[in-house]
């Protein structure tokens, strides 16, 4: 197996799982973000400030693994 | 295996026909989103050469990302003249009514509540980040423009100009034997701060390194998406794709544009709670 290709492979498995993982971490924070704002409607304001910055830091976390796959790839 | 990756690189690279020159993919993407030493005038294929300065080995060049730069402060100096216009006014109306907004939400629900009541002297600082950072993420988006902030180079800076900021914070406040101590948290068993010590000293590096490279990861990937995406058209080669590829391309670019003030707002709200994490330590 030429390492060229397995490195490509490798970097195309890594990026698709660190998003499965991001999507299902960001999925999870706008589900507990509607709730909250369900059950309090006039929170939504500051419910939603802190929505975004979660959400930002665990896009940071998945861009992380981005990173790393590029790297693999530019190999 | 080498086949199929040998195969897979004569597709992307397609003849575009009619200009007898090869479409690769990686060049085009790789040429919008890297540095270079000159400027492109648009719609044209000529290019102003920038000044090459090696001071004492150092390469300290005029690139095209360090001319966004300049193009940024240039922005913003403009557009805080036009804040302070009419100042003595006791109603803000305009830019100054804008800019206020922006301001008073940083001040009152970022800076204060995370760095308490003496947040005030670093409100320049952290201003200076949120504005900087979000006009260089947008200039990326303007058509001949490219993102500074798409640099490691630039966010690397920005993150070790915080790292200083965040130390300097602790050690005003409690000389530098008195911060080194304030690491740790306090009032733990002592067998766990042989583990602690190490982890929290890392801590200290880690986060400063995470904001430069999620302000850097994001805005690179924000832009190959987005030329990706109109690539696909010149790969397929066919125009029938540009249906489906210019309205998926512009909502990705209506998203770059949420995400540049996104990001940072991130980046002012992180530094600005690390400040508070070393000016307040928990006992």
């Amino acid at each position: 197996m030429d390492p060229r290709g397995l490195a490509f492979l490798g970097a195309g498995l890594g990026a698709g799982l660190a998003l499965i993982g991001a999507g299902m971490g960001i999925g999870r924070l706008a589900a507990s973000a509607m709730d909250g704002i369900a059950r309090q409607p006039q929170s939504a304001g500051t419910i939603q400030t802190a929505m975004l910055i979660a959400a930002g830091l665990i896009e940071g976390v998945a861009l992380f693994a981005l990173v790393i796959c590029f790297l693999l790839s530019a190999k | 295996m080498s086949q199929v990756a040998a195969s897979v690189a004569a597709d992307v690279s397609t003849q575009a026909p009619g200009t007898g020159e090869a479409f690769n993919v990686s060049d085009l993407i790789m040429h919008h989103i890297t540095n270079a030493n000159e400027i492109e005038i648009p719609f044209t294929h000529y290019a102003i050469p920038l000044p090459r300065i090696h001071i004492a080995g150092l390469d300290l060049s005029i690139t095209k990302h360090v001319v966004m730069m300049w193009v940024a402060c240039a922005i913003l100096f403009g557009l805080a003249r036009l804040a302070v216009r009419r100042a003595n006014d006791p109603v803000p109306t305009g830019w100054r009514n804008g800019f206020e907004m922006l301001i008073k939400y940083l001040r009152d629900e970022i800076v204060r509540k995370t760095i308490g009541h003496d947040g005030d002297k670093y409100l320049s600082y952290l201003l200076t980040c949120f504005f900087f950072i979000w006009t260089c993420n947008m200039l990326g988006l303007v058509p001949s423009m490219s993102t500074p902030t798409s640099n490691i180079a630039v966010t690397a800076t920005l993150a070790i100009v915080a790292f200083v900021v965040i130390q300097l914070a602790g050690m005003i406040k409690f000389g530098v034997g008195g911060h080194l101590k304030n690491i740790v948290p306090g009032g733990m068993p002592r067998w766990i701060y042989p583990i602690m010590i190490p982890v929290e000293v890392l801590g200290l590096f880690t986060k400063p390194f995470a904001l430069c490279i999620r302000l850097f990861a994001n805005m690179t990937a924000g832009h190959v998406v987005i030329l990706g995406l109109i690539s696909l058209i010149f790969i397929l080669k066919s125009a029938w794709v540009a249906t489906v590829s210019v309205p998926f391309a512009l909502f990705i670019f209506v998203l770059e544009l949420l995400v540049c003030f996104i990001q940072a707002f991130i980046f002012t709200t992180l530094v600005s709670t690390f400040i508070g994490m070393s000016v307040h330590p928990s006992h």
